[in-house]
């Protein structure tokens, strides 16, 4: 039952990052990435890794796909043109592929020594990783919090430009704006105007 | 439940610039361009202050559980990364003014590469060593596109970052893989685990990550197309900090984590170093560009320094250190060199610019000389003294055939950095460059009279320093 | 109980809720294609551009304040996914695991700071 699950999961992974490269149309790439992302949720479900599982839907699926696939729906970018000329690279990609599939059946034919327990002495997997991250990994979890803040300020840094001939409205003035600050009474004589 | 002092011991430096960094921001924040001046400066004084604190702190110690430790070899390059770093960030202010592009977090990015670099240099497991390597790559990559205006810029960060995020997942992927067959991260206990092929497999993939941050061949691509298009300041400091410290962690990552399977990576090693020196030493011939110059020297002195990695750990670290050295300070006064060409219109970057220098500034000249003559390893130059160092630990290793590659290599190389002398000594004076800031001119100067090794006083104590560096290596 | 059939038991609801979703998202479909009057041609078919032919394609280029809003979210995102493991081990890691969920939370707060007052949130 696992393995049946599985093996149709690791097909549907395969097939559809496979279709990521292939389709022509670069939104079906997109939506073919999010089905590749969504479907390795369910296998880091069946291993019973499910908090990483929910990180993967709640981070890549809905916000970093959905951010590429802003980019290339909004993107002025000719990918007819861009796709020209990639062909000649296939040889290469398919040397690449290739030995990092060499690497994998390595990988199982070696087998690996230690099988290790996806949530090791705590009832779900996100409290195994909240047991260690906070205390004994402090640092690394801190470095996090950097890079967040390095990713921010080189965000804003690129990409913020100020339109110093933008109107904007100023909710403090226009609440302390009297009736006083803005009309005038004026006694108009007739035939001299003001 | 902290131990603030192994803390201290160990990541110090590190610790200051988080502060000052964090500390930046808010007041950046507040202040806006006002700060912009100030914040270089103080920067840059961060910068010093760090690699004071690596020497206060010289023998290290171990912190967070052996996320991190630190010994001298690993004190030295974090002084030298810091200290060069913070000269490239004091000379940059007046660059960033004239393009207008004067704003805080310029400085602000450069802590934080630094940081990134002194977690790296400090890294003793495969995670820290990851975040490290991450936050120098993301600040650098914004770093390279700072000048978001300019095409070649936007382009230069555009390629170093799909590249770099590519070299980041095969660090990652390898380390994965290392992590799978070993079952720990921590650097002692996987170097104490047995070598099979999957450990083999991951460390190839990480070899691989690692060289494209020292910008060896094969990774090398993104280097010359990156130098030319960033703004130079931020090339002085990519060429020499990051550089210096990369190739550390390289090291350091080949001597502990695989120290007991050296006979797995030497050939690796050497195959990617003698790549290197060639991709270098002709790719340079043809350029026009003095950065794309630069660029393609970079490639080529990463491949000799190489040498001495490959030579392994007894016999390599200390000529390691000292060619490292000698090769950023170069480096350094070469691109504050660069800074000063500069005319009415902007910058300019051809090699031709350099026409009849010696007339007009003669003494900047004859500093620059000695730089590019210690690049090529003229005796009796620094670098040369350095190149020597190198070849006898190539020696001793039995790498005869890397140490014929590299002594062509030199020679070919001389062709390219005599033809910038003979530009800037024999050829037609062009229209005199604008006055440089004198920081810049100073830089220039101080790196020149560095590579007339005081004599022999500064490589003696050099030397010396980084043999005692070494030394804590092997303990 | 196998362990299998306690895995699918845990996930029931998630199983049921997606096979709902499923029928009722192609419920629809079909009952659109069935349903729908459908009587094409060619000048129904083409873009709607006030009586002329379209001028050009319909990708453009997008202002780039679009993208950092959608950065700044992800940023923010990956902060609350580190909130999960720690809301759930707060029992056990003590004292010294808030404090240090405080720290992290101040440093992204300095960034938020940054952001807000160099106006990043602002649209214009």
């Amino acid at each position: 039952m696992e393995v049946i699950a599985f093996w149709i999961l690791a097909v549907i992974v395969g097939a559809a990052a496979v279709f990521v490269i292939a389709a022509r149309n670069p939104v079906h790439s997109v939506l073919w990435l999010i089905l590749s992302f969504f479907t390795s949720a369910a296998l880091l479900v069946l291993i019973g890794a499910e908090f990483l599982a929910m990180l993967l839907v709640v981070v890549y699926v809905g916000a970093v796909a959905v951010l590429f696939l802003f980019v290339v729906m909004m993107l002025d970018v000719d990918f007819v043109e861009l796709k020209q000329g990639t062909l000649q690279y296939w040889p290469f990609a398919v040397l690449i592929g290739l030995a990092f599939f060499a690497e994998i059946v390595m990988v199982r034919t070696v087998g690996v020594g230690t099988r290790l327990e996806p949530s090791p002495g705590a009832d779900s997997n996100a409290e195994a990783i909240g047991q260690v991250m906070y205390t004994d990994y402090l640092l690394l979890f801190q470095v996090a919090g950097i890079i967040l803040l390095v990713a921010m300020i080189g965000a804003i840094v690129l990409t913020l430009r100020h339109r110093p001939y933008a109107k904007r409205q100023n909710i403090a003035r226009q609440t302390a704006r009297r009736r006083a600050d803005a009309t005038e009474l004026v006694d108009v004589t007739p035939g001299k105007g003001i | 439940m902290l131990d603030w002092t192994a803390i201290l011991e160990t990541v110090a430096p590190e610790t200051l610039l988080v502060a000052v960094g964090l500390l930046g921001t808010l007041v950046g924040a507040f202040l806006k361009e006002r700060f912009a001046r100030v914040a270089f400066k103080l920067g840059a004084l961060a910068l010093f202050a760090a690699a004071a604190l690596a020497v206060y702190y010289w023998e290290g110690g171990e912190a967070f559980g052996g996320l991190v430790t630190t010994n001298p070899f690993v004190n030295f390059a974090k002084a030298v990364s810091f200290g060069v770093a913070g000269v490239a960030l004091w000379i940059a202010d007046g660059f960033f003014d004239r393009h207008g592009t004067l704003r805080f977090e310029y400085p602000l990015l450069m802590l934080f590469a630094a940081f990134g670099m002194g977690l790296t240099l400090s890294a003793s497991d495969l995670m820290t060593l990851y975040m490290g390597v991450e936050t120098l790559s993301l600040s650098s990559y914004v770093l390279a596109s700072f000048h978001r205006d300019s095409p070649r810029s936007a382009e230069a960060g555009l390629k170093y970052f799909v590249l770099g995020a590519l070299a980041s997942g095969l660090l990652l992927y390898g380390a994965s893989l290392v992590y799978g067959f070993t079952g720990s991260t921590n650097f002692e206990e996987i170097a104490g685990s047995e070598m099979g092929i999957g450990l083999l497999f991951g460390m190839v993939l990480m070899i691989s990550g690692l060289a494209f941050k020292v910008s060896a061949a094969p990774m090398h691509v993104w280097t010359p197309d990156v130098y030319e298009g960033a703004p130079t300041p931020v090339v002085a400091f990519f060429s020499a900090a990051p550089k210096m410290a990369m190739m550390v962690v390289f090291a350091n990552v080949m001597f502990t984590l695989f120290g007991e399977a050296v006979d797995d990576w030497q050939l690796i090693i050497a195959i990617i170093s003698g790549a290197s020196m060639v991709i270098g030493s002709f790719g340079a011939l043809l350029q026009n560009n003095i950065k794309r110059l630069m660029g393609y020297s970079s490639i080529a002195n990463m491949g000799y320094a190489l040498v001495p990695v490959a030579a392994g750990a007894d016999i390599g670290a200390p000529s390691l250190l000292l060619f490292m050295t000698i090769y950023v300070i170069a480096s350094l006064g070469m691109f504050a060199g660069i800074l000063m060409m500069r005319r009415t219109g902007g910058m300019v970057e051809d090699i031709s610019e350099l026409g009849g220098l010696i007339r007009s500034r003669p003494v900047v000249t004859l500093a620059l000389t000695a730089i590019l003559l210690s690049i090529a390893g003229i005796p009796p130059l620094a670098g040369f003294w350095a190149k020597l160092d190198v070849i006898q630990a190539g020696m001793a290793a039995g790498l005869l055939p890397l140490v014929i590659m590299l002594v062509i290599a030199s020679v070919v190389s001389c062709y390219y950095y005599l033809r910038v002398i003979k530009v800037m000594w024999f050829d037609e004076p062009m229209e005199e460059f604008q006055s440089a800031d004198p920081s810049v001119a100073l830089t220039v100067v101080v790196c020149g009279l560095l590579m007339f090794p005081g004599l022999m006083v500064f490589i003696g104590v050099l030397g010396g320093w980084t043999d005692a560096a070494a030394m804590g290596l092997a303990n | 109980m196998t362990e299998i059939e306690r895995f699918a038991l845990d996930y029931l609801p998630v199983i049921i809720f997606l096979g709902f979703a499923l029928a009722l998202s192609c419920l629809f479909i079909i009952g659109s294609f069935l349903l729908a009057p459908s009587n094409p041609d060619p000048e129904k078919n083409s873009a709607y551009e006030c009586g002329f032919n379209a001028f050009d394609d319909a990708r453009m280029k997008f202002d780039v304040r679009f993208y950092l809003v959608a950065i700044l979210f992800i940023i923010f995102d990956l902060e609350v996914a580190f909130l999960f493991p720690w809301a759930v081990t707060l029992g056990t890691i003590g004292v010294f695991g808030f404090w240090s969920m405080v720290v992290f939370l101040g440093v992204l707060t300095v960034g938020f700071i940054y952001e807000w007052r160099s106006g990043a949130l602002e649209w214009e």
